[in-house]
């Protein structure tokens, strides 16, 4: 007998009678989102990108070479994983051992011993790492050796020193996980420090603008760019980044407005705190936003000219070597080094290598190991997402930097691998020809054939035997 | 592109650039590298003819007149240097200022001295709408009128207005400062009206002062923030 038969046997009703289906509509979910609203008369507030199931890389097989193609051996046979960015205009481009790179997270969201963390493992790793909202911290200037500047709406902590000792500036417009939104600090964030970075007083929850005070439109953004130039001589890559949205004609006006690099970040972005509302639903997949993004490029013949980031939900190499193969130059990963870094893990480190459990205060926080997006609230239980003096102890720069230091290298690896088994000697030489879709809407996103099948929706079909 | 053709001014170590022959990228180098290596500390710059980001980016103790009406991002992200343009600025002048003193002699567009530092910029005419948006910490004189949304989320530093304000003045202010002369339009959300104090009128005189403006401070008013937006969540846990 089935439990809800059971139930209902108990219960003293007819046997065939199901007494306990949930409602598709008003699942528990949503019931308790509802009853939220009504107790609070606020929306909530979390950390972390998106948790709905979206289409993404995951819908996407390689083709690995066999008759057609010859793969390498895959320890003799070198792959270069070299890349570089901000050909374009700037004097002096990035170079990167690796086309993955450490996306932008704010000092302020994530403590100054996580930055710097990031900033070692980036440098041991030769790539880049990236600023975020609330300015360049001495930490992660001193541990990175190619650090990206961001210059977001906000413009906290923005100063004419920190765009000179940059390697890149990174013009922000938007986020994946809230295009059109402004960030958020809550207030138990702002902690003294993390305050007069942002001139603001200290435990006031922090709301950052979602236009830049000083530029409006893509016509303006052109002369953004240039002042951006003139003030570095023309000497660094000019990044902007947008929040995956209407990315056809976005990317067309990032080249227009004089971009070298263009980072297109998808709703799968992670967040430290962003109304739940705008993570859900804003913004489209990654996987959309790149095919798009290439389109683009694609149109303007731009490509290998202006260079494609992308980001949002990068998780291994096999993601990695998707995204390159679909057209992007390299991906950025923030949520991933998370992770790497202990994030939802059950224990934290201490200096010694011993584990200390963590569970209890995920516990307190409502949660547990798996489940946490609590980093708006300050207390992340593994020491990340903190400002507080105690916590932050959690996380031992050195033992953050190999670990992160590992995942990179693990994801080149795995990338390199999945290169040589399609017959690349250069992980920039993956193309959309490797890549078939397991699922029409993956198929229709990415613009590649249904496994199997020489189908890709929306493109007209080749007759048979062609 | 044109090559740098330069010749010395009256003074001894000072150097004129006329934009009609030079182009601004091999002006802006000089501010920023070649004056300081030549001791060079007065520049004049002719004939903008609108160019954006002239005098942008200097980092030193230099003087920079420029004659006639500038583009976008006048003296941007400037330290130290004193730059004045006797002309017109377009959108963004002194936008992220640090130190010194930008003046415009003339009018300046919007967004005027957005997200600004430190330092004091002065408009002897009008201010366009968004005059002082994002300010943290820099002061602003303006000699005329701003226009609307003035000081959006200006977050620390003074704002001296000798004319009138549009709608929206002081919206979601943080800890920033305005003192006005005229009338405003309407105030933003959390802006209000507060007394002056003695220390009021010794920032209103001094910042004119520095404008070389000649207003009594007791004509002035102070506007400042309510700080009902700074806790967004007050009412939070408050479950009924
Ligand atoms: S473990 Fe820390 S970083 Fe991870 S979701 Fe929770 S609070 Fe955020």
């Amino acid at each position: 007998m089935a439990a809800h038969q059971a139930d209902a046997a108990a219960a003293g009703a007819p046997p065939h009678r199901l007494r306990t289906e949930e409602s598709w509509g008003y699942d528990r979910r949503n019931i308790d989102y509802i009853q939220h609203a009504a107790a609070t008369g606020l929306y909530e507030i979390r950390g972390m990108g998106a948790k709905r199931h979206l289409p993404h890389f995951d819908d996407l097989l390689f083709l690995g070479a066999s008759l057609s193609r010859y793969p390498l051996e895959g320890y003799r046979e070198r792959c270069s994983t070299r890349t570089i960015l901000g050909t374009r205009y700037a004097k002096r481009p990035i170079e990167l051992a690796m086309p993955i790179t450490i996306a932008g997270m704010s000092f302020g969201s994530l403590s100054a011993r996580v930055k710097e963390a990031l900033g070692r493992a980036a440098t041991e790793a030769g790539t880049s790492t990236t600023t975020g909202d609330g300015g360049m911290t001495e930490e992660e200037r001193r541990s990175s050796k190619t650090l990206v500047y961001q210059c977001l709406p906000s413009r906290y902590g923005f100063n004419p020193d920190d765009v000179r000792r940059a390697d890149a500036i990174e013009i922000v417009i938007g986020q994946g996980a809230k295009p059109g939104g402004g960030g958020m600090l809550l207030g138990q964030k702002v902690n003294p420090r993390v305050a007069a970075m942002r001139t603001l007083p200290a435990g006031i929850d922090q709301r950052s603008a979602c236009r830049h005070p000083d530029w409006t439109g893509p016509d303006d953004l052109v002369i953004k760019i240039q002042e951006l130039r003139e003030i570095t001589d023309w000497e660094k890559p000019i990044y902007v980044k947008i929040g995956a949205t209407r990315v056809f004609n976005d990317v067309k006006l990032c080249v227009h407005a004089g971009a070298d690099v263009i980072v297109v970040d998808g709703m799968q972005g992670g967040t430290a705190a962003t109304q739940t509302v705008f993570i859900e639903h804003i913004g489209i997949p990654t996987l959309a936003a790149v095919r798009q993004a290439v389109d683009a490029l694609e149109d303007l013949n731009m490509r290998g000219k202006v260079q494609l980031v992308v980001s949002g939900g990068i998780r291994s190499g096999a993601d990695i070597a998707k995204a390159l193969a679909m057209g992007a130059d390299a991906v950025a990963i923030g949520q991933g080094m998370l992770v790497a870094l202990g994030c939802n893990s059950e224990s934290w480190v201490r200096p010694d290598g011993r584990h200390v459990s963590a569970v209890a205060d995920y516990a307190t926080l409502g949660t547990a190991p798996g489940y946490c997006h609590h980093c708006h609230t300050g207390r992340c239980p593994v020491g990340l997402t903190t400002q507080d003096a105690a916590l932050e102890l959690r996380l031992e720069p050195a033992i953050g930097a190999r670990r992160v230091r590992n995942y990179l290298k693990t994801l080149n690896m795995e990338l390199a691998t999945v290169a040589r088994a399609c017959g690349k000697q250069d992980v920039h030489h993956l193309e959309k020809e490797d890549l078939v879709a397991l699922t029409v809407e993956a198929a229709a996103m990415a613009g590649v054939p249904l496994a199997g099948t020489s189908w890709i929706p929306g493109v007209a079909r080749r007759p048979e035997g062609d | 592109m044109a090559r740098v053709t330069t010749k010395p001014a009256s003074a001894g170590n000072s150097r004129e650039f006329d934009l009609a022959n030079v182009a601004l990228r091999e002006v802006n180098r000089f501010l920023h590298q070649d004056a300081a290596n030549e001791g060079v500390a007065q520049v004049r710059v002719l004939n903008p003819d609108g160019a954006h980001s002239v005098a942008c980016g200097l980092n030193a103790e230099l003087e920079v007149e420029v004659d006639g009406n500038v583009g976008y991002y006048l003296a941007g992200m400037n330290k130290l240097a004193r730059v004045t343009v006797n002309g017109n600025a377009g959108p963004g002048a002194a936008e992220n200022m640090m130190s010194g003193l930008v003046r415009v002699r003339g009018y300046a567009s919007t967004g005027a001295g957005a997200s600004a530092h430190g330092g004091c910029l002065v408009i002897e005419g009008d201010a366009s709408l968004r005059c002082g948006i994002s300010l943290k910490g820099g002061d602003i004189v303006v000699g005329g009128s701003v226009g609307s949304f003035s000081a959006f989320m200006a977050q620390a530093g003074r704002i001296v207005i000798c004319g009138d304000a549009g709608d929206a003045l002081g919206d979601s202010l943080y800890e920033a400062v305005i003192y006005i002369r005229g009338d405003v339009r309407s105030l933003g959300a959390d802006a209000r009206f507060e007394p002056m104090t003695d220390q009021d009128l010794a920032a209103v005189k001094e910042l004119l002062t520095t404008a070389g403006f000649k207003h009594a401070p007791g004509e002035f008013r102070r506007i400042a923030s309510a700080k009902s937006l700074y806790h967004w969540n007050a009412d939070a846990n408050q479950e009924y």
